[in-house]
């Protein structure tokens, strides 16, 4: 039985987020206790040997590599006809594919194009009676829910940004490097890239491994500058929640929650947020949660880890100076 | 311009969910609602037919509960709504739904654009509308925070979609299915008139045979995922340790050691 594994690297200018190390990771763990290789995917335009002998450092057998101005931005079209060619010249019995934005979009694609299943957002993967149970959030974390994909192969899976350690890259691995030319010339595909506006500086949400977030009792656009100065400190990621948002304080692009993005950092301080339900569903993964709040009774208490009961503006610089103090 | 907007019902947000002893999913005494995401779909198609024209017709592939998030795009201005439903769709994964619904479109025939919301706050995939889109081979526009521009006559349409790094502007011809997300307007509340019309309109119900659909790639022989456990995780342990001290800084430095004792910084 060929049990080999895909894993679809993302790149951004060149650079692979550390959700699809992740993946690989976890590939490397299931292809370690049940034999198979690892394969990655890399596609782009151009200069991908770097990320190539970068995804065997991380856990890769093999790599296939596929460079063509058509692929330098991504595109779900180009880039899920060609992983399909892959998969079907292959035969790998998983694909998995970190739940990044562009993740999320090709994973189901590719799934469509071989009628095959796609488990989106695994927190866990584990086999049991040789098939491969996933575990996922369902209804905004509040119930887990385990999957399976038992006849149709290859199974394809996203795994959740975060939920699987990154291994420690080993720049002594070898590994194949194999070239495939590119399926799709640019007058095949229907969408065409006129832009890209980058955000400004800071650190993304996704993959921060800290995040300060600011609510309401930030109160206005300018309440977010201790927050930041803290951040800058900690080298971490602005949140917001809704209510902030939605006073026009912070950009959409910073909200945390069941409408905005879900987040699961090594440590979250919330900061004048109360602890609505919908906020909780973005954050609650994380692993340490520390709340500054003046209201002794707010429910963000009943999720923190630890809580200062004061008021944000004399408690954030208090704490930027403390750690200051220490990290320095 | 024939606007297709896919919309599906869920438990309100606030809802306490549980999981009976016979693995059944409750929302308790819940209301369900039309899935938030779907809402600034709606809201969208309803603010491009004013400026362009057309109509705008909402779809839900389920059971009578789906009539719900129907009622609620009927009550917030939409022209038509159609149920798809078949008992033999029940247990279908995105893949059995994406073929469903890219069918029922299908068979409308003179569509110009589909709209999906991001997800569905139940499963939450975040599937339907690319596999939706790979199934009609549509250009697949997810994560649209602004359609730019779109032109009906020349059948092009721009779009900004927001991914980690930024804004990726694209364009596409029509038809084309895009995927909105929270930031792209405000969707608007229902009216006491819209609600009426809602409570009046009739709501058809499509079978399998109606939209050509085949009942072998519906259901369970037509998906690839199963579900077969759904389970409470478990709770995050009590409250949290309150750091008292006499002035803000003594706290901020306990607090310090605290996450250094916990590796986190
Ligand atoms: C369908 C739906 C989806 C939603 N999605 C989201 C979502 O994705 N994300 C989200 O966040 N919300 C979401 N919400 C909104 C959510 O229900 C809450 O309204 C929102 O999270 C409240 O934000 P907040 O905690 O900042 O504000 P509030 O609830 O007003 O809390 C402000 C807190 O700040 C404290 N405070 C005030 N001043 C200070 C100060 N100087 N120092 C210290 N503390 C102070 C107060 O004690 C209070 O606890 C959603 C709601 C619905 C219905
Ligand atoms: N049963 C359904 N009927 C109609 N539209 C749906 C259905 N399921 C999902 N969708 C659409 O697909 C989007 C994403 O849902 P999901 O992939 O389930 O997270 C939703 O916001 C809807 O627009």
């Amino acid at each position: 039985m060929k049990s080999d594994i895909f894993v679809w690297v993302e790149q951004f200018e060149g650079e692979a987020p550390g959700a699809s190390w992740e993946a690989m990771g976890a590939a490397r763990s299931l292809a370690d206790e049940h034999g198979g290789d690892v394969v990655a995917c890399v596609f782009g335009a151009d200069g991908l040997d770097d990320l190539a002998q970068e995804a065997i450092s991380y856990g890769a057998d093999k790599v296939l590599v596929t460079s063509d101005p058509s692929l330098a931005d991504f595109r779900v079209e180009p880039y899920a006809a060609l992983l399909a060619q892959a998969v079907r010249g292959f035969e790998p019995e998983t694909v998995l594919v970190a739940a990044t934005f562009r993740g999320r979009e090709l994973g189901p694609a590719l799934a469509v194009k071989l009628e095959t299943g796609c488990i989106a957002d695994c927190t866990e993967l584990v086999s049991e009676d040789g098939q491969l149970m996933a575990t996922r959030p369902i209804y905004a974390g509040k119930l887990m829910s385990r999957c399976v994909i038992p006849e149709r192969r290859p199974q394809v899976f996203t795994t959740r940004v975060r939920a699987f350690p990154k291994p420690d890259p080993d720049p002594g691995r070898s590994g194949d490097v194999v070239e495939l030319g590119p399926l799709m010339g640019e007058d095949e595909i229907a969408v065409k890239v006129a832009g890209f506006r980058e955000s400004e500086g800071g650190v993304s949400l996704a993959d921060a491994s800290i995040i300060v977030s600011g609510g309401r009792g930030v109160a206005g656009p300018e309440g977010y500058e201790p927050l930041r100065e803290l951040a800058e400190t900690l080298k971490a990621a602005i949140g917001a929640s809704r209510a902030a948002v939605d006073a026009g304080w912070i950009p959409y692009e910073h909200q945390v929650g069941q409408t905005g993005k879900t987040v699961s950092p090594d440590l979250y301080i919330a900061c004048g947020i109360s602890g609505a339900i919908q906020h909780l569903a973005g954050m609650r993964t994380s692993k340490v949660i520390v709340a500054i709040n003046k209201d002794p009774e707010a429910p963000i208490f009943k999720v923190a880890d630890y809580g200062l009961v004061e008021d944000l503006f004399d408690a954030v610089p208090a704490l930027r100076k403390a750690l200051e103090k220490k990290l320095t | 311009m024939h606007i297709v907007v896919c919309t599906k019902y869920t438990p309100d947000s606030e809802a306490k969910m549980s999981v009976d002893e016979a693995g059944n999913v409750s929302w308790g005494d819940s209301p369900l609602i039309i899935n938030p995401w779907d809402e600034y779909s709606v809201e969208e198609a309803l603010l491009l037919r004013d400026e362009y024209g057309g109509t705008v017709t909402v779809i839900s592939m389920g059971p009578e509960e789906a009539l719900e998030a129907l009622k609620h795009a009927v009550a917030m201005g939409a022209d038509e709504a159609i149920r798809i439903w078949d008992d033999a769709c029940e247990g279908s994964d995105t893949l059995a739904t994406s073929y469903v619904l890219a069918k029922a479109i299908e068979k409308m025939g003179d569509v110009d654009l589909v709209l999906c919301g991001k997800s569905a706050i139940d499963a939450q995939t975040w599937q339907t509308g690319v596999a939706l889109a790979t199934r009609l081979n549509y250009p697949s526009l997810m994560y649209t925070i602004n359609i730019a521009a779109l032109d009906p006559d020349g059948g092009s349409i721009t779009v900004e979609r927001l991914l980690e790094q930024g804004r990726q502007v694209v364009e596409a011809p029509l038809p084309a299915v895009v995927g909105t997300i929270k930031g792209i307007n405000e969707p608007r509340y229902t009216s006491f008139i819209g609600i009426r019309k809602a409570a009046k309109m009739e709501y058809p119900l499509w079978t399998l045979e109606d939209a050509d659909a085949d009942p072998e790639k519906v259901g369970p022989s037509g998906s690839g995922v199963r579900w077969p456990e759904v389970f409470e995780p478990p709770v995050r342990e009590g409250e949290a340790e309150i750091i008292e001290g006499e002035t803000v800084e003594e706290e901020a430095e306990v607090l310090v050691e605290k996450l250094l004792a916990e590796k986190v910084i």
